[in-house]
């Protein structure tokens, strides 16, 4: 292709939420050329959505707190499936990843002391999520958004060129990372506002990505959630951790849908909200489950009281954790006692005056009514179990950010696993952008430094350019935006929160039977911010992440953190000792367990041992950890 | 619970284009993004639109609406009379790439423009100490989501191209003002820059940027006013022109 736009860098970072634009600062730090590549315009990517906060043990708040205590609740978190080197590494560095921001111009909210102020989440058992209001995620990626504006900036004092080192390619999708001689050697894709492709040489490529919500139906992630960064890397050659791992929100929103999967936080039901299904039941109180029984009310008069008297009542069943809750909503939707929309129904109307409503949840009352005319003091809402975050993904050398198995790519942030186990802690994930973000970064100026360029042959190019090129080739093929749905409503009722082996086998198959309708699919128009083209090439990728999760959760025969099978429903310590490594044969994917790296003894020793025997098996707790 | 709608939809390129009418479903509680994906999926396959979050919180949906700037997911259908015909356009500011998505590259090379924060020299990570009342003030301003809607309706660039290249807009006044306001920032000249370079004397105070601030943040009134009022102290004040005149002569300032 004579006329082909071609870039050669250094490092070029895919994704540019909070890890990639971390990645990109430290390799340019370091001197090397880089290239911010996203899908978005530059400050668009999902981290904006990231509200509670970064969680980094500064001890402003409880001076109890440090690296180990935050180490200890995000293994607990992850039910000990962490790759313990990730938890520990980000407990001792997230600290210096606040303070930097700072010093680049963040303004997070302070204690009286003047310090940076921190508070309370689940999990955490110290005061330790530096925010800004609501809105952390925000803040953050605005400040590295500034970061790179300022390193721009010296360029042009220096060199009298903006982007001399440091350029962002916004709006563009990267279809294919390219390899040459088994090594990296760049990416291809296309401009999002043209159709015209796109080349980029370079021996080091960071994955940044993010997640995966968009596989389905029921989500609280953007469009950009299709997977790219697991399917480009599984397609390079490396290989992904537990991606039968998902964090599903017991009440996302379902109807309407101008606020489908939009997160009803557990506040509403923490203030006397009920859920009911469509024959008007008051459901919980049929799946409070034997170990609760003595906290949780079984009948109606009781659970109501206790929002009077906490002391002399046992707490309303709708109060059981997340994912009791979400278990109960999907028995009473696959009974047929769901709402239209597939929901049960969350209401606080009846039951507390619209004053107090407006008073005690102001931000829910004015999202509801502001997104979707839902006024919450008037009617109930429709909700049911939302695709949050993936805990699987790229298998990585925690110090590196190496992808496994692939010279030259590196991968950080939600499109990394490992780092937060079978579930992750509200708070972990803004500070995994910035710890692996910058390590990603590291890891490839090393790499780079260590060898040379990797030039991309033209037979390269030409199977890469040919790729995006097919589905304007056809006509009358499948439609995109169909099959999409269909794989939504697969994922969505059979490789949900709750799953069996039927239920998963019967998935495989029919994601089988899409990916392979989706080779046919004909794109209608041209390639000019062309969203039905764009969907043809995200489909692509959220079938291989679908294929990846059913595989992997049909072979993990235990419930564990954001698995769930109710054919397996408890915890199994033999099944903790296994990673579940998901690869592409160019045609398939498959699934090998491989040995969870072994915790040392100094990190074994910073817990209670009857603690262990929860997770660990009578083996593994008399060696008392590797050495 | 659904309606049918009625819409006029701008399609078309740099070169050519113009409305085009569309008769789609709306269900209750829907916005106007929904509309526009639901004729995206069923109608006009490649009908462009920028959008991220679907939660006011990104800013990517901006367009204009009945004429006026908004974003569309924060942008009720029930809040349209049931007949009435709704009309979609692209941001009239920026140029037009394609249907309702915008080249909005002049709000990143304008960011560029503006010097970055400056630290205190010497000042070591964790160790900035600040009060919450005095970050509350540039808070508000780093509120903002950069949607562009405040530019899309500031009279100064909206329909006049030429005023673009010595004029930042309402976005980049509340970026100076926040750094102005920053406990930390070092630079001491914002407040004259952004009269001298940024041209904060272009604007009149018509509020325009603030009635479509989908954040609410105040720009005029806590950013552009109080810039303004204290450009024109030291610039017009005969005492403070005074002072500042004798104080250099004593070798004070």
């Amino acid at each position: 292709m004579a006329n082909l736009e071609k870039h050669s860098y250094d490092v070029v970072v895919i994704g540019a939420g909070g890890a990639g634009l971390r990645a990109a600062v430290e390799a340019r730090d370091a001197g090397l050329r880089v290239a911010i590549v996203c899908k978005s315009l530059f400050g668009k990517a999902h981290t904006v959505m990231a509200e509670g906060g970064a969680a980094a043990s500064m001890g402003n708040v409880n001076d109890n707190d440090n690296w180990m205590v935050h180490f200890r609740d995000t293994m607990r978190g992850g039910k000990f499936l962490n790759h313990y080197r990730m938890a520990e590494l980000h407990a001792k560095e997230a600290p210096d990843r606040i303070w930097e921001l700072e010093m680049w111009g963040a303004l997070f909210d302070r204690t009286k002391e003047g310090k940076i102020s921190q508070r309370n989440f689940g999990g955490h058992e110290y005061p330790r999520l530096a925010h800004v209001g609501d809105r952390t995620g925000l803040e953050l990626i605005r400040t590295m958004q500034q970061r790179i504006v300022a390193l721009q900036q010296q360029d042009k004092k220096e060199f009298g060129d903006f982007e001399k080192n440091l350029k962002v390619f916004a709006e563009v999708t990267i279809t294919e990372i390219l390899k040459e001689n088994g090594k990296i050697a760049g990416a291809y894709g296309y401009r999002r506002e043209t159709g015209e492709e796109i080349l980029f040489e370079a021996p080091a490529v960071v994955i940044a990505t993010g997640g995966v919500g968009k596989t389905f139906k029921i989500t609280s992630n953007s469009w950009e959630g299709t997977g790219d960064g697991h399917a480009l890397a599984l397609k390079a050659g490396a290989n992904l951790v537990d991606m039968e791992f998902l964090q599903f929100h017991p009440t996302g929103m379902v109807w309407p849908l101008s606020v489908k999967g939009i997160l009803v936080t557990e506040s509403v039901r923490g203030e006397g909200g009920i859920l009911t299904n469509s024959l008007g039941e008051r459901f919980m109180f049929k799946y409070i489950p034997d170990v609760f029984k003595d906290k949780y009310a079984d009948n109606e008069e009781e659970a109501d009281r206790w929002y009077l008297d906490q002391d002399n009542n046992r707490r309303p069943p709708e109060l059981l954790p997340r994912d009791e809750v979400a278990r109960a909503i999907n028995s009473e939707v696959k009974a047929g006692r769901g709402t239209e929309h597939g929901g049960v129904f969350l209401d606080v109307s009846k039951r507390i005056p619209a004053d107090v409503i407006k008073k005690r949840l102001p931000s829910m009352w004015h999202q509801f009514y502001e997104l979707a005319g839902v006024d919450i003091t008037k009617e109930a809402m429709e909700v049911g179990p939302t695709c949050h975050y993936v805990m699987g993904g790229v298998e990585v050398d925690p110090d590196s950010a190496a992808a496994v198995g692939v010279d030259g790519l590196f991968a950080a942030g939600e499109v990394a696993g490992g780092m937060h186990g079978s579930n992750r802690l509200g708070g972990n994930s803004l500070t995994d952008l910035l710890v692996f973000g910058r390590r990603a970064g590291v890891g490839a100026v090393e790499y780079v430094k260590s060898h040379g360029a990797n030039p991309v042959s033209d037979a390269t190019i030409a199977k890469a350019a040919a790729r995006i090129e097919a589905p304007f080739t056809r006509t009358g093929g499948e439609n995109a935006y169909s099959l999409h749905q269909e794989l939504q409503e697969i994922t969505h009722n059979l490789v949900g929160i709750i799953r069996t082996g039927a239920e998963l086998q019967e998935a495989i198959e029919k994601i089988a039977d899409i990916r392979k309708r989706s080779a046919n699919i004909s794109v209608a128009g041209d390639r000019k911010f062309n969203p039905g083209f764009h969907l043809a090439f995200d489909l692509d990728n959220m079938l291989l992440v679908a294929e990846s999760t059913a595989k992997s959760a049909l072979l993990r025969e235990e419930s564990r953190g954001g698995h769930t099978r109710d054919d397996f429903p408890t915890m199994n310590s033999t099944w903790r000792q296994v990673n579940n490594i998901a690869s592409f044969d160019g045609e398939k994917v498959s699934i090998k367990k491989q040995a969870l790296p072994e915790i040392p003894k100094e990190l074994f020793d910073l817990f209670d041992v009857h603690e262990l025997e929860k997770y660990m098996t009578p083996a593994e707790i008399a060696k008392g950890g590797s050495n | 619970m659904a309606r049918t709608l009625k819409l006029r939809i701008w399609r078309g390129d740099d070169k050519t284009g113009g409305l085009q009418d569309v008769t789609v479903e709306a269900n209750h509680g829907e916005v106007v993004l929904d509309i526009i994906h639901r004729v995206q999926a069923t109608q006009m396959g490649d009908l462009a639109v920028r959008w991220n979050c679907k939660a006011g919180k990104c800013g990517s949906c901006s367009m204009e609406i009945n004429g006026k700037p908004r974003l569309a997911c924060m942008t009720q259908v029930a809040s349209y009379a049931e007949d009435e015909t709704i009309t979609i356009t692209p941001l009239r500011a920026f140029p037009v790439i394609k249907d309702l998505v915008t080249d909005v590259s002049f709000n990143y090379k304008k960011a560029l423009e503006i010097p970055s924060v400056s630290m205190p020299e010497g000042m070591k990570p964790g160790e900035p100490r600040m009060e919450q009342i005095d970050v509350e003030r540039s808070q508000e301003f780093r509120k903002c989501i950069e949607c562009f809607l405040c530019q899309d309706t500031c009279h100064v660039i909206r329909d006049h191209e030429e005023n673009k290249k010595s004029f930042a807009g309402p976005r980049f006044f509340i970026r100076i003002a926040e750094l102005d306001m920053h406990p930390l920032d070092t630079l001491r000249n914002r407040k004259k820059t952004a009269q001298e370079e940024h041209g904060l004397g272009m604007c009149n105070i018509t509020k325009c940027c603030t009635e479509v601030c989908p954040e609410h943040i105040r720009i005029t009134d806590n950013a552009i006013i109080p810039m303004k009022e204290r450009v024109v102290d030291e610039k017009y004040d005969p005492l403070r022109w005074l002072g500042s005149k004798i104080r250099k002569r004593e070798g004070i300032l």
